[in-house]
């Protein structure tokens, strides 16, 4: 960054948004550490889950499966089909940031909802560079330390129900879902998946409900 | 090796896998109007099924207990644009509150 960029009023506005996302969405992690605790991950595999895969929704979908009891493979599963859209991102991002090496490695792993949406937010590639790599690094900072700070939290505490972690789990997941249910045939779907995974869940392994509601997202998007 | 730690490499190496090929496959790839429209849907329908599943499965049962009301009050926190710490603190204090006292 030059000396110039610290006093331009227009990127001193990507880093302020790219902060505030980073922050907001870190305190987040707090939940997440929390749930990977009581769900019974160590603190070690609850960091390392958010050093390492560092996608919201697959973390709360590997531990919400696995402390339920289901399989690592239903775990792994869910969590790659969800961080499928991070390969969308990736695509979106590449001719942008055109990076290759170390740098694309780095790149990858902090090509998130997060960063991708305050990229696209800015009008030209330098800015939405700058809002990418702000956000992203922002966003894996406080994610990780909270992520800890909750593990940590949560391992001091006894029985989950008192403190209400049962319930910040799936409200977790209210709050990832709901901001992508934008149409009514959205409403319809996830209507029909919460059904569809309840239906499941007294006749299969733990798990197996959650992945196969999949076959809705094929059935409804196959036609226009 | 323990499955929880096979569910966290694998995960995590998939993770990775995932937005690594977004930056190095050409975009016509991928970027297929009917693979973009379940792609849209595919997060809704796995996220929802956890909702469902988290808010009322006890191993295999469906039960409905204190976690209802929480999610209750995360939708209503939800729907006035609260941010997601709020959300998730009140939904814990929620079902925290009726697990204590009833």
């Amino acid at each position: 960054m030059s000396i110039t960029s610290r006093f331009n009023p227009r990127t001193n506005q990507i880093d302020r948004t790219g902060i505030s996302v980073a922050f907001t969405v870190g305190l987040y992690g707090a939940a997440f550490g929390a749930a990977g605790v009581t769900a019974g991950f160590s603190i070690l595999q609850t960091c390392l889950l958010s050093i390492l895969l560092f996608s919201g929704a697959s973390q709360f979908a590997v531990v919400g499966i696995m402390g339920a009891g289901g399989s690592a493979i239903s775990a792994i599963a869910t969590a790659t089909l969800l961080g499928f859209r991070n390969a969308l991102y990736g695509l979106q991002m590449a001719p942008i940031l055109k990076v290759t090496g170390l740098s694309r490695v780095i790149a990858a792993q902090i090509t998130i909802d997060e960063s991708t949406a305050v990229a696209t937010l800015q009008d030209n590639d330098a800015d939405r560079k700058r809002g990418f790599y702000v956000t992203g690094i922002g966003v894996y900072v406080f994610w990780n330390l909270f992520t800890f700070l909750g593990a940590l939290g949560a391992s001091a505490i006894g029985d989950p129900s008192v403190w209400g972690l049962d319930a910040a789990v799936p409200a977790a997941f209210c709050g990832l879902v709901w901001p992508r249910l934008k149409n009514k045939l959205q409403f319809v779907v996830c209507g029909l998946a919460i059904a569809l995974a309840l239906i499941l869940t007294p006749l299969t392994p733990a798990g197996v409900p959650i992945i196969t509601t999949v076959l809705l997202a094929v059935i409804f998007g196959w036609k226009k | 090796m323990s499955s929880i730690w096979i569910a966290v490499i694998g995960s995590s190496v998939t993770a990775f896998l995932n937005k690594y090929v977004g930056h190095l496959v050409p975009e016509q790839w991928l970027n297929k109007p009917r693979f973009m429209r379940i792609n849209t849907l595919v997060p809704i329908v796995l996220l929802s099924a956890l909702v469902g599943v988290q808010t009322f499965a006890t191993k295999k049962e469906l039960v409905v207990d204190q976690r209802l009301a929480g999610v209750a009050v995360a939708l209503v926190l939800l729907k006035y644009k609260a941010s997601f710490p709020i959300v998730v603190i009140g939904a814990a204090i929620t079902s925290a509150a009726i697990y204590n006292w009833f």
